[in-house]
C-alpha cells in the first residue's frame, strides 16, 4: 500500500483551463431587441432538446458495457431485485484510486471470485489518494443498490468511519482490505498483509547474508505517522536484530547501526534524492531498507551514479511485478511480496458466505507475505523468482 | 448596493424582464429534459432508483457541490470564474472542526469563525479582481493554492473526528412518509430558492446579469460595478462557508483533503445547468439541475452496476454539449 501514496499529493487537476475566454460582446440591449420570435424559440428548443437524446444514447451504451464485468446489462435490474429476495449476491469494492496497479490487481481478484461464486460485483474508487468524499458516496450508493457486503481500502482511515458505521447499521458487512480503519474495530473484519512480518522477513534475510559484517544501514521510509511505514521499518530492524521492538510500537525504532533515515512517500524520484543525500552523509552504507520497490529503484539509480551499487544490499517490500523483475535483474536482493488479489478474493468469499449463512467475518485475517529472492539465505524461508513472477501484481 | 442606482427607464426594464424570462426558459429546458431522461432510463434499468429514499440520497450527495455551485453561478454570471471554492470550503471545514474539537471553542462560535474566514476569502478574491483588475482565473488560482496550503498547515494533515453534535446538525434527518431527508438537503434547496429570488426578482440581481453581460454598459447606466462585484465574491465566499458546514455534517469529520476537485465539479454543475461561462446569462435553477444530473448519473450507474468511470465519461460529453449549445445560442443572438 505504500505505493498507493502518490508523490506530493498536490491538488494537481484543480486547474481548469478556461481557455482565453474574452467576452465576445453581444450587448445586453442588442439581445433584448431580438424579442421572442416564436420560430427562433422553437428551433432553439429542438436543438437543445437534442442534448438529452445524446445523453440517453451514451447511457444506453454504458448499460451495455457493464457486460465486461460479467453481468449482461439486461439482467442488471433483475439481478439487483433478486438480491433482495436472496438470489444473486451483490458485493461492492471501493479502492483508493482506479489507477494504481495494486488496486487494479485487487479488482481483478474480486471479479474472478465474484464470477466463480455467481455474485455480482460493483466497483468504485476515489478520484485521488485521500479522496474521502467519493468513497462515502460510493458506500451510500452501494447500500442503496442492495449490496450485501462492501470491501474497502480506506483513503482516510478516520474520515471514512461514520459512513462505514451507517452502512453496518443497515446490516451490510463491511470489510477493510489492505488498510485498517482507525479504529480498526469500525469495520467487521480486516483482510490485509501483516506488515511487521513483511519487515521481519527482509530483516532476517539481510542478517543472514551480511553475517558478521558490521552493518551500516540506511532506511528509506514512508512518511511521518503512517502505520504501514512504521510497521515495516520496525519489523525490518527487529528481524535484523538491530533493535528490540514489536508490532505495537507506533513510532520508528532507532538503532546505532542505522546511519541514515529519510521519508520518501514511496516515490521513486524521492527515493533517489533521499539516497543521494544519505550517501553524502554516510558513504559507507552497506545495507538499505526501502518501504517499497519504487523507492528501492530510485535509490538504486543514486547508488549506480555513485558507482556503489555493488556495495549495498537492498531489501524491500511489496512484490509488484516491476519489483520482482528488479530482483531478477539483481538490483534488489530480496522483497516481501504481498497479495492484493487474495485480499479481494477472500473478501468476496466472506460476503457470499454472509449472504448464505448470516455469519459475518470478523477480526484480522493475514493474507500472507512471502520473501522473494534469487539467492536463498540460510535460516530464512523464501520462494524463487518463478514463484514471485507468477504471483506478482501490476 | 441598490440604493444609489439610477433607475433604468420603463421600456428598458420591460425588455430586460422579457429577456430574463426567455433566458430562464430556454437555458433550463435542455438540462431539465436531460435530467428527466436520465431519471427515466435508470428507473427502467433498476427498480431501486425511483424510490424516495434513493432520490433523497441523490440530493444529499449533491448538497456540498450544489451549494458550492450556487456561489460559482454568481461569480460566473459576472463573467468571472472561481477556482478557489473547493479549497476555501476545505479551509472552512477544517477551521470549524478544529476550533471546536482541538481548541475547545463553543461550536457555534467555531462555525461562525469558519463562515467568516470563507467570506473573507471571497472578499479577498473580489478585492483583487476589482481593485487591481486582475483576471478572476488567476486571482482564484492564487487563492486556491493559498487556501489549500493554509488548510494543510493549520490541520497538520490530521483528520479531525469526535465532533460535537452542533456541527453535524445538518446531517440529521427527518421523515417524510417513508423517506429520510437530511436538513442539509433542505438548507441547500432553500439557498437555491433565495439566490433565485435575489437574481430574478430584485434590482441587485438584475445588475449582476447586466455587469456580466457588458460591464461598461452597466457602469454607464449607473450601476456601481466594483461594489457589485465585491459583494458577489464576498457572498460567494459566505456560501462556500455554508458548503463547508454541510460537508462537516455529511462526513462527520474535518478532512483536510476534502474538496480538491470540487472547484471543477461546481463549474461542471453550472455549465450543465446552461449558464454561460461568458457571463450575463443563466440562473441557479439550471445549476441545481446540473448538479442533480451529475448526482443522478453517478447514483444510477452504481445501481445498475456499471463502472463508476462511465459517470466521468458521460459528464464530460454533457459538458461539451452544454457549452456547444451556449455558443450556438450566443451566435444566434448576435
Amino acid at each position: 500500500m505504500v505505493d498507493h501514496i502518490e508523490a506530493g499529493r498536490l491538488p494537481s487537476h484543480r486547474v481548469v483551463a478556461r481557455a482565453a475566454m474574452g467576452d465576445a460582446g453581444g450587448g445586453w440591449a442588442d439581445r433584448s431587441r431580438r424579442g421572442l420570435a416564436g420560430a427562433v424559440w422553437w428551433r432553439r428548443g429542438v436543438r437543445i432538446a437534442a442534448l438529452p437524446a445524446l445523453a440517453a444514447l451514451v447511457l444506453s451504451a454504458c448499460g451495455g458495457s457493464s457486460s465486461d464485468t460479467g453481468t449482461p446489462a439486461a439482467s442488471s435490474s433483475s439481478a439487483a431485485s433478486s438480491a433482495a429476495s436472496g438470489g444473486t449476491v451483490t458485493v461492492g469494492l471501493i479502492t483508493k484510486t482506479d489507477t494504481n496497479p495494486f488496486f487494479v490487481k485487487m479488482k481483478e481478484g474480486a471479479e474472478t471470485a465474484a464470477k466463480a461464486k455467481g455474485a455480482k460485483l460493483m466497483t468504485a474508487a476515489g478520484k485521488f489518494d485521500g479522496d474521502n468524499a467519493s468513497q462515502v458516496t460510493a458506500i451510500e450508493n452501494m447500500v442503496a443498490a442492495g449490496a450485501k457486503g462492501i470491501l474497502i481500502t480506506p483513503s482516510d482511515t478516520k474520515a471514512i468511519v461514520p459512513a462505514v458505521e451507517k452502512a453496518r447499521a443497515k446490516g451490510v458487512l463491511v470489510i477493510a482490505l489492505d488498510t485498517p480503519t482507525d479504529p480498526q474495530s469500525a469495520v467487521d473484519a480486516l483482510f490485509a498483509t501483516d506488515n511487521f512480518t513483511a519487515g521481519v522477513l527482509i530483516g532476517k534475510y539481510a542478517k543472514s547474508v551480511l553475517g558478521s559484517t558490521p552493518a551500516k544501514i540506511a532506511t528509506l521510509d514512508l512518511s511521518p505517522g503512517v502505520t504501514v511505514g512504521v510497521l515495516r521499518h520496525n519489523g525490518f530492524l527487529s528481524g535484523f536484530g538491530a533493535a528490540t521492538v514489536d508490532a505495537s510500537a507506533t513510532s520508528l525504532a532507532t538503532s546505532p547501526s542505522v546511519v541514515c533515515s529519510q521519508d520518501t512517500q514511496g516515490d521513486q524520484a524521492k527515493g533517489q534524492t533521499a539516497m543521494e543525500n544519505c550517501l553524502q552523509k554516510a558513504p559507507d552504507i552497506n545495507l538499505l531498507y526501502t518501504i517499497n520497490e519504487p523507492a528501492a529503484l530510485g535509490a538504486y539509480t543514486a547508488l549506480k551514479a555513485a558507482g556503489k551499487e555493488k556495495n549495498v544490499l537492498i531489501v524491500s517490500v511489496d512484490g509488484g511485478c516491476t519489483g520482482v523483475q528488479a530482483v531478477r535483474d539483481g538490483k534488489i536482493a530480496a522483497t516481501s511480496q504481498q497479495y492484493p488479489l487474495k485480499m479481494a478474493e477472500q473478501g468476496v468469499n466472506a460476503v457470499v458466505e454472509y449472504a448464505a449463512s448470516g455469519t459475518k467475518a470478523s477480526g484480522y485475517t493475514d493474507t500472507g507475505v512471502t520473501l522473494i529472492t534469487a539467492k536463498a539465505a540460510a535460516g530464512v524461508d523464501s520462494k524463487d523468482l518463478d514463484f514471485g513472477l507468477a504471483n506478482c501484481w501490476g | 448596493m441598490t440604493t444609489t442606482v439610477v433607475e433604468p427607464d420603463t421600456v428598458r426594464r420591460a425588455n430586460t424582464r422579457a429577456v430574463l424570462r426567455q433566458v430562464l426558459g430556454i437555458s433550463t429546458l435542455g438540462p431539465l429534459a436531460a435530467l428527466f431522461l436520465a431519471g427515466i432510463f435508470f428507473s427502467i434499468k433498476s427498480d431501486r432508483f425511483l424510490t424516495g429514499t434513493n432520490l433523497s440520497l441523490v440530493v444529499q450527495q449533491v448538497m456540498v457541490v450544489g451549494t458550492l455551485a450556487i456561489g460559482q453561478t454568481l461569480v460566473i454570471l459576472t463573467a468571472g470564474i472561481d477556482l478557489s471554492n473547493g479549497a476555501i470550503m476545505a479551509l472552512g471545514n477544517i477551521m470549524m472542526t478544529s476550533l471546536a474539537v482541538e481548541s475547545g471553542l463553543n461550536p457555534y462560535l467555531a462555525i461562525a469563525l469558519g463562515l467568516l474566514a470563507c467570506a473573507g476569502f471571497g472578499l479577498l478574491n473580489g478585492g483583487l479582481v476589482t481593485s487591481l483588475r486582475l483576471p478572476p482565473f488567476i486571482v482564484t488560482l492564487g487563492t486556491l493554492n493559498i487556501a489549500f496550503a493554509l488548510t494543510h498547515i493549520y490541520s497538520d494533515e490530521q483528520t479531525v473526528s469526535g465532533l460535537p453534535s452542533e456541527l453535524t446538525y445538518f446531517g440529521k434527518t427527518f421523515s417524510i412518509g417513508q423517506t429520510d431527508v437530511t436538513y442539509g438537503s433542505v438548507l441547500m434547496l432553500l439557498l437555491f430558492a433565495l439566490i433565485w429570488y435575489v437574481l430574478s426578482q430584485t434590482a441587485a440581481g438584475r445588475h449582476v446579469y447586466a455587469v456580466g453581460d457588458n460591464p461598461e454598459a452597466a457602469r454607464r447606466t449607473g450601476i456601481q460595478t466594483r461594489r457589485l462585484l465585491l459583494t458577489v465574491y464576498a457572498a460567494a465566499g459566505l456560501i462556500y462557508g455554508i458548503a463547508a458546514l454541510l460537508l462537516v455534517s455529511r462526513t462527520g469529520v474535518g478532512d483536510p483533503n476534502a474538496g480538491q476537485t470540487d472547484n471543477l465539479d461546481s463549474i461542471t454543475a453550472v455549465v450543465l445547468g446552461g449558464t454561460s461561462l461568458f457571463g450575463g446569462r443563466g440562473n441557479v435553477v439550471g445549476t441545481l439541475i446540473g448538479a442533480l444530473i451529475v448526482g443522478v448519473i453517478r447514483n444510477g450507474l452504481q445501481l445498475i452496476g456499471t463502472k463508476s468511470i462511465y459517470q466521468v465519461l458521460i459528464t464530460g460529453i454533457l459538458v461539451i454539449a452544454a457549452v456547444s449549445v451556449d455558443q450556438i445560442v450566443r451566435r444566434r443572438n448576435q
